[in-house]
């Protein structure tokens, strides 16, 4: 069988695995909302301030919620085959159009932040490694061990205080400035403009993690016996730690990276709440105080779906990378 | 002043006196708070054209760090150079700069290394990596480099030279990857090729097939080979010259001939005495009843998996198929095979350490396999296993009482009865009682084979199953634990089943041997009768295979002399 055939099925083996990985999420899910208190009826009830019983039960009974539950089970399943997640009363739309809508600002953010994580992280540490305790060394060490010890929310309002408050270089909140109507560049440089802060405060804890990473990788890998090897064969030393020592200390970031993809989705709850960034976190927050359960099961619904697709993308870039591992 | 001493050598004598290299003094420095100061000790030799040179030693006898140090290849910053020059055609190394190093390196003076899998780049195509010595080192087109890449993978004999460029080092088999390796290292015909344990790693066949390639190699391109080695066998077989080497010293350096057969030092004496000498053990007459059958025993591993139909098949290896052995009361079988034989998957079979997927395993009458935890357990101590690794083997987090009296303990035995215990095999064993509250790292590895040993005799066994019991550990050491293993067999009456790759070991210790391939017993039959007359021709092959054999048969004729 060739390669690319190779491949291709084990992508569609693992797509196949993935189905009862995701309807189990969504079991659990939907069961874990259940034990929270009260509902989407109590908040507007709470909201109105002036409802009755009455008109709570037949609210309740409008939205299916004085059904069992696991009857409520039974027809969210049956209605997410057609890809109707349900309707979300708190913002008057379908869960599936505002979850896609809140869907590319995240992942605007998490692409950026995982590109600045694992691309500075790796050239950091290759500079730490290469400098080994000399002062190159130490700064980047002493700044990775302060990044990493740094909570996320507070490195987020200290850049809104020195940033935007004090020398206004960088909006303090949204995604773009809404009432300019900018369209083409102008939109694309408004956005990026908007997307630095809230990159640089989910990206400094990933940064100095791949730092660390690459770094410890790096002087193992240099101590491997290839590594003698090459020197032998009369070979520079920049050779050496480009090509040979590179490629191989970059398989632990990777597969460090390709795990924690998942856990910045939950680091950009933060985030995005901090800098009223218009994504899956900021929505999954309200979703969360106003009991719009069924907002928050498409949330993890797409988050779930989200990790999966990563986890195999970076599978087979693992596969690409080192020819040892076997797709299969 | 380099380029006098070069002329004047090249000027006074012919091409191949001159030594090609010549060490003189050489001291290499050890950390501070080291064992000893020095890692190498005024060692000098020298190397001519077309020689193979060998230097042989223990661990830690500073074979190796002498041709680092030629290399320019000292872990710096822990050892260093002190003094002493190193010549390369007149050349002093140790002065040369970190530039002409580079040059020398790969082109004039080239090495391989023991262990060919972690020598090579995982993640790289051997064909780059045959293709980066010859691009750092001679100005030559892409397609001549690779034509010259294909002519070097032909030279070694690997087949199919196009795929193996394009392979992985793991596609690869150990002996092939060696290949590749020399290919690489002979690239650019060099002066010196230094070899470190080159075949140490490998299977005895493949070993005497790598010998008998750098042999050929060597006459080939007049290349001066510093071979370094601890076994004396593969000394006798490829060496011209011998260095002896003990504690960063050299002991003894002369001809083969001489060293070998009319050693001089009495380090030299002791390291040939302990080598096992081929002799057979007479077959026993006195063996007892069968106290332990394996018959028909399957073992097959399976890995990865479908779903639902999609993605890769099942690999299956069969480790064991229908494997029979009968091990007589008071006599060692010796299971021989190469790597993946299934030899020490048997032996984990037996144990229990493996369930076994069919097939039975009859002790005093009673089959093993269909036994459950609890009803296996009566039967645990009366079947113990030493291991092959002494470092991995000992729980690390326990002193050594508590590794010998946890086995007693579980059975039922009280406190004081298994420390006594303990305390009396350690004696047994040839360590000291007071081992008892220590830890396993502050022992050697010949002294941890022998608390690992000491660990299986504490539950009162009547089989001891040893998986290589002395592969890993140095040949004097080898010796002492080989007799020890003999005594207590003796003096407890013990049956054994003795696992091993090295037919000398073999010899020595077993009285039937059974000899394994890919998972299938093909000879079994007494020791003698099997080294005299063997009937399958994988047993000839491996015995034919042994390093040193004819030195050990003329070094018998010439005792019984």
């Amino acid at each position: 069988m060739s390669q690319a055939a190779q491949r291709s099925r084990y992508v569609l083996k693992r797509l196949l695995q993935a189905v009862p990985v995701v309807v189990a999420i969504v079991v659990v899910n939907f069961f874990l909302l259940q034990l929270a208190e009260g509902d989407a009826v109590d908040v507007l009830a709470g909201e109105a301030g002036s409802a009755t019983p009455e008109y709570m039960a037949q609210l309740r009974e409008k939205f299916g919620l004085d059904k069992p539950l696991l009857v409520q089970l039974g027809v969210y399943m049956k209605n997410m085959l057609t890809f109707d997640l349900g309707y979300s009363f708190r913002h008057d739309m379908p869960v599936a159009q505002l979850v896609l809508d809140r869907l590319m600002p995240t992942l605007l953010l998490m692409v950026s932040t995982i590109t600045l994580a694992v691309g500075f992280g790796i050239v950091l540490g290759l500079i730490a490694a290469s400098n080994l305790n000399k002062w190159r060394d130490n700064i980047i060490s002493v700044f990775a061990l302060v990044s990493y010890a740094t909570p996320l929310f507070w490195v987020g309002l200290m850049m809104i205080v020195v940033f935007s408050l004090k020398l206004r270089w960088f909006p303090t909140s949204g995604m773009e400035n809404v009432a300019m109507f900018y369209e083409g560049w102008d939109r694309v440089k408004d956005i990026a403009h908007h997307l630095v802060m809230p990159t640089l405060t989910l990206s400094l804890f990933y940064l100095a993690l791949y730092t660390r990473l690459m770094r410890a990788s790096m002087l193992e890998q240099a101590s491997m016996d290839y590594v003698t090897t090459a020197r032998a064969k009369g070979l520079t030393e920049r050779r050496i730690v480009f090509v040979h020592i590179l490629r191989n200390a970059l398989l632990p970031v990777v597969t460090m990276a390709g795990v924690q993809v998942g856990s910045l989705i939950g680091g950009s709850v933060i985030v995005e709440s901090v800098f009223a960034w218009p994504g899956l976190g900021m929505l999954a927050f309200e979703a969360l105080f106003s009991r719009d359960l069924n907002l928050l099961l498409g949330i993890f619904l797409l988050s779930a779906l989200l990790v999966v697709a990563i986890n195999l993308v970076v599978d087979l870039l693992y596969s690409f990378l080192d020819p040892r591992i076997e797709v299969g | 002043m380099n380029s006098s001493i070069g002329q004047a050598s090249v000027d006074a004598t012919s091409e191949s006196t001159a030594p090609v290299l010549s060490i003189e003094g050489l001291h290499v420095q050890l950390p501070q708070g080291s064992e000893r100061a020095y890692a190498v000790e005024d060692v000098s030799y020298s190397l001519a054209p077309q020689e193979i040179l060998c230097v042989v030693g223990e661990s830690g006898s500073g074979k190796s760090l002498t041709a680092r140090a030629v290399m320019g290849l000292l872990p710096a910053p822990y050892v260093n150079y002190e003094k002493g020059r190193i010549l390369f055609q007149g050349e002093d190394l140790t002065q040369a700069s970190d530039e002409r190093m580079r040059e020398v390196r790969g082109s004039d003076i080239s090495m391989i290394f023991q262990e060919p899998m972690t020598a090579l780049n995982p993640v790289m195509r051997i064909g780059d990596q045959i293709d980066e010595v010859i691009r750092f080192h001679v100005k030559l087109p892409r397609r001549a480099r690779r034509e010259l890449a294909l002519s070097l993978l032909e030279d070694v004999h690997l087949p199919d030279p196009p795929r193996i460029m394009n392979a992985y080092p793991h596609e690869l088999s150990g002996g092939q990857r060696q290949r590749a390796m020399i290919a690489m290292a002979l690239a650019l015909e060099p002066k010196v090729l230094i070899a470190d344990e080159p075949t140490t790693a490998l299977d005895v066949t493949t070993q005497a097939q790598i010998l008998h390639l750098i042999r050929e190699l060597q006459a080939k391109h007049q290349t001066g080979v510093l071979f370094i080695t601890h076994d004396i066998g593969v000394v006798a077989d490829i060496a011209d010259r011998v260095a002896v080497m003990q504690h960063g010293r050299i002991v003894e350096i002369d001809t083969v001939d001489k060293v070998l057969n009319d050693p001089q030092h009495e380090y030299t004496r002791a390291l040939i005495d302990a080598v096992p000498g081929l002799v057979p053990r007479a077959v026993k007459t006195d063996s007892g009843e069968a106290i332990l059958q394996v018959r028909q025993l399957v073992k097959t591993y399976r890995s990865g998996g479908r779903f639902l139909g999609i993605g890769k098949a099942h690999k299956e290896v069969h480790a064991c198929d229908h494997v029979d052995v009968v091990l007589n009361e008071s006599e060692t079988l010796g299971i021989v095979g190469e790597s993946g034989s299934g030899k020490s998957t048997l032996a984990r079979c037996i144990v229990r350490l493996h369930s076994t997927d069919s097939g039975e395993i009859i002790y005093r009458g009673q089959d093993l396999c269909p036994l459950e935890r609890a009803a296996m357990r009566p039967y645990r101590s009366k079947i113990q296993m030493v291991f092959q690794d002494p470092y991995a083997s000992l729980n690390p987090r326990a002193t050594v009482g508590r590794i010998l009296t946890e086995g007693p303990r579980i059975m039922g035995e009280s406190r004081r009865e298994a420390d006594d215990r303990a305390r009396e095999m350690l004696e047994l064993v040839g360590l000291d009682s007071r081992a008892f509250d220590r830890y396993p790292h502050e022992f050697s590895g010949g002294q941890r084979q022998r608390i690992g040993l000491a660990r299986a005799l504490a539950m009162r066994p009547e089989i001891l199953v040893a998986d290589e019991p002395v592969s890993a550990l140095d040949v004097s050491i080898q010796a002492q634990v080989l007799a020890l293993l003999a005594d207590i067999r003796e003096r407890l009456q013990l049956s054994m089943v003795f696992i091993t790759h090295d037919l000398r070991v073999a010899a020595q210790v077993c009285d039937r041997i059974a000899v394994m391939r890919l998972g299938k017993v093909v000879e079994q039959g007494p020791t003698a009768t099997l080294f005299e007359q063997a009937s399958h021709p994988y047993t000839q092959e491996l015995l034919d295979a042994i390093p040193g054999r004819d030195w050990s048969r003329r070094r018998v004729l010439a005792q019984q002399a």
